[in-house]
């Protein structure tokens, strides 16, 4: 009814818009690039929550090659490299379950809290922690 | 003389947020009759679980559906607890009924929000939208996600309700207390809505019965059904939940569009003291009984058997039975029945005798998930066609499932909701 919806309406023009600015004024090709650009400072982006699950880190000199994170990945986003006894992320294919960070033994896998990982190109999104 | 038109709504129509065809036999604007055929969007996620072990599934089955995601988790989860006699802590339990409270409100606040919009009452859609951001940054507080949250685990949670989580949600639970009114008063007084809702798509209480309606469906057509009250799970067990039927409120079930939408805000609240009471009441403790995941998949390999886990989704009884087999790693067969399969079967009912325009919004009462729907698809394998009656049909049903329960207990087989509804 009208007497219940204008107070909203009065309320909802004074208040702060509800939504946020897209990073970047228009899309680019690369986002990571256009973030990265000192030239076009980016829109801030709302802060993530503690617990956030963003793009996985590897520190490859501690991992001690076990497989276990190649078992429980449930989108088979782990390459495991039999020679080197090391693995590969493809972060395009990461569902971000932490399951990985949860169980590796020598926690050489974290969660970082980068999220705008899209890119044109597949080969950015592998992590090889080298 | 009048002639019958056949009009497809569907598979992708602006309307429809899932591809699904209603084939609609018209009568000028009237539908007369109604054929709907799914077949659009099946994924294969069964098949894609037979080379996965149970704790790579859990993610999998997490994405079945985006919007009542630990709906299936906890589904899952539960069939595979049942089978391999896996313990949940107290406050385990405690939170992941937290958790599917959140989910809850989330799902209404978005159906709500669509079916203003679906009406075309823009400026409702845009608050109910707004609102929901409060729930979304709960999650993502409590998660780590907004969607598919990851949260739970075999024998509990993976990540604790900390006292700061706690205040974060009480402060939600104020907000909503305070804010939901007007947006359900600005909807449910507006004489627009209430002409566009009001004995629209009706579905009476013997049809529900006999169509086997579940979840909110089958609570605005009056039937008292809700496995948090029939067959408690997790913390239910200690929160006392009666099911909101209309007729409570309202005086009388119309089982209509309006009584969807009213039972839906109305469940809203419900759900703010289910959290209510289970945040008082959160036990102290550990909240997951085997931290080791490697220990977890050890046992659940030798494991063997078939289990059930059957709860109350926003949509309905959302129903997973999982079989694993001794010795080997993956899960052995899987079976997912989501609210939406039965609630579909009621809407060719609910098309009878409304007009065209009305027909997107019929679709969206029942809040269906396609995705979550389409377990099942019959290809062309060369093989002889198969014709069943009915009757037949339900003979093979009833073979089947005799035959299943021969084998293991059959504990919560089959309670799946009616029969605390027909008795009033
Ligand atoms: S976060 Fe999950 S999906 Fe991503 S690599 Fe780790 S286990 Fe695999
Ligand atoms: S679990 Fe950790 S240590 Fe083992 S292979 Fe994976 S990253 Fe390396």
């Amino acid at each position: 009814m009208i007497t219940r919806i204008l107070p909203q309406l009065f309320r909802h023009i004074f208040s702060r818009a509800a939504t946020n600015l897209f990073p970047a004024a228009h899309m680019p090709p690369s986002l990571t690039d256009a973030l990265s650009d000192p030239d076009s400072p980016p829109n801030p982006t709302v802060p993530v929550g503690k617990r956030f699950r963003g793009r996985l880190n590897y520190d490859r000199s501690k991992c001690i090659g076990c497989k276990l994170c190649v078992r429980v990945c449930p989108a088979h986003a782990t390459d495991y490299l039999a020679e080197e006894k090391k693995i590969i992320i493809h972060n395009d294919r990461c569902c971000f379950c932490a399951q990985c960070t949860e169980v590796c033994p020598v926690k050489c896998l974290s969660m970082s809290s980068q999220f705008m990982i899209s890119s044109y190109d597949r080969k950015a999104n592998i992590v090889t922690g080298a | 003389m009048s002639t019958t038109y056949t009009v497809p709504i569907g598979p992708v129509h602006v309307g429809l947020k899932e591809p699904v065809t209603a084939w609609l036999d018209l009568e000028g604007e009237r539908i007369v009759g109604a054929k709907i055929r799914p077949g659009a969007i099946h994924r294969g996620i069964e098949f894609m679980a037979r080379e996965r072990n149970p704790i790579q599934v859990i993610y999998l089955s997490e994405r079945i559906c985006g919007i009542c995601s630990f709906s299936h988790v906890i589904a899952f989860i539960r069939a595979i607890e049942d089978l391999a006699g896996l313990k949940v802590p107290p406050r385990a339990q405690y939170i992941r009924t937290l958790v599917l409270e959140l989910e809850r409100v989330h799902s209404h606040l978005l159906w709500a929000g669509v079916a203003c919009y679906t009406i075309g009452f823009d400026s409702a859609f845009h608050l109910g939208m707004q609102m929901r951001e409060r729930v979304m940054d709960v999650l993502e507080l409590l998660t780590g996600n907004r969607v598919n949250y990851g949260v739970a685990t075999f024998g509990g949670v993976r990540w604790d309700v900390t006292p700061e989580l706690a205040k974060a949600m009480r402060e939600m639970i104020r907000y909503y207390r305070r804010e939901f009114t007007p947006f359900r008063e600005i909807v449910m007084a507006d004489p627009v809505a209430q002409a566009r809702m009001r004995n629209v798509g009706v579905l009476t209480r013997d049809e529900a019965v006999r169509y086997s309606a579940v979840g909110p469906t089958a609570r605005a057509s009056g039937l008292r059904v809700d496995l948090r009250k029939s067959s408690p799970y997790e913390a239910y067990a200690d929160i006392p939940v009666e099911p909101v039927v209309p007729q409570d409120y309202f005086g009388a079930a119309h089982g209509d569009v309006l009584d969807r939408f009213a039972v839906r805000v109305l469940e809203v609240y419900q759900s703010l003291d289910i959290m209510d009471a289970a945040l008082d009441g959160l036990p102290e403790g550990p909240y997951v009984a085997e931290p080791n995941v490697n220990k977890v998949l050890a046992s659940l390999k030798k494991a063997e058997g078939t289990g059930w886990g059957i709860i109350e989704a926003p949509r309905g009884d959302d129903t997973h039975i999982v079989s694993l087999k001794g010795g080997d790693d993956n899960v052995f067969w899987w079976k997912v029945r989501a609210p939406t399969y039965a609630n579909a079967v009621s809407w060719p009912l609910m098309f009878r005798g409304n007009e065209l325009a009305d027909a997107p919004l019929i679709i969206n009462s029942i809040d269906p998930c396609i995705s979550c729907m389409e377990r099942m698809m019959v290809t062309d394998g060369g093989g002889d066609p198969l014709i069943v009656t009915k009757t037949e049909l339900l003979e093979r049903c009833r073979r089947k499932t005799f035959d299943l329960g021969s084998g293991i207990r059959t504990k919560g087989a089959g309670t799946g909701g009616l029969e605390g509804g027909t008795t009033k």
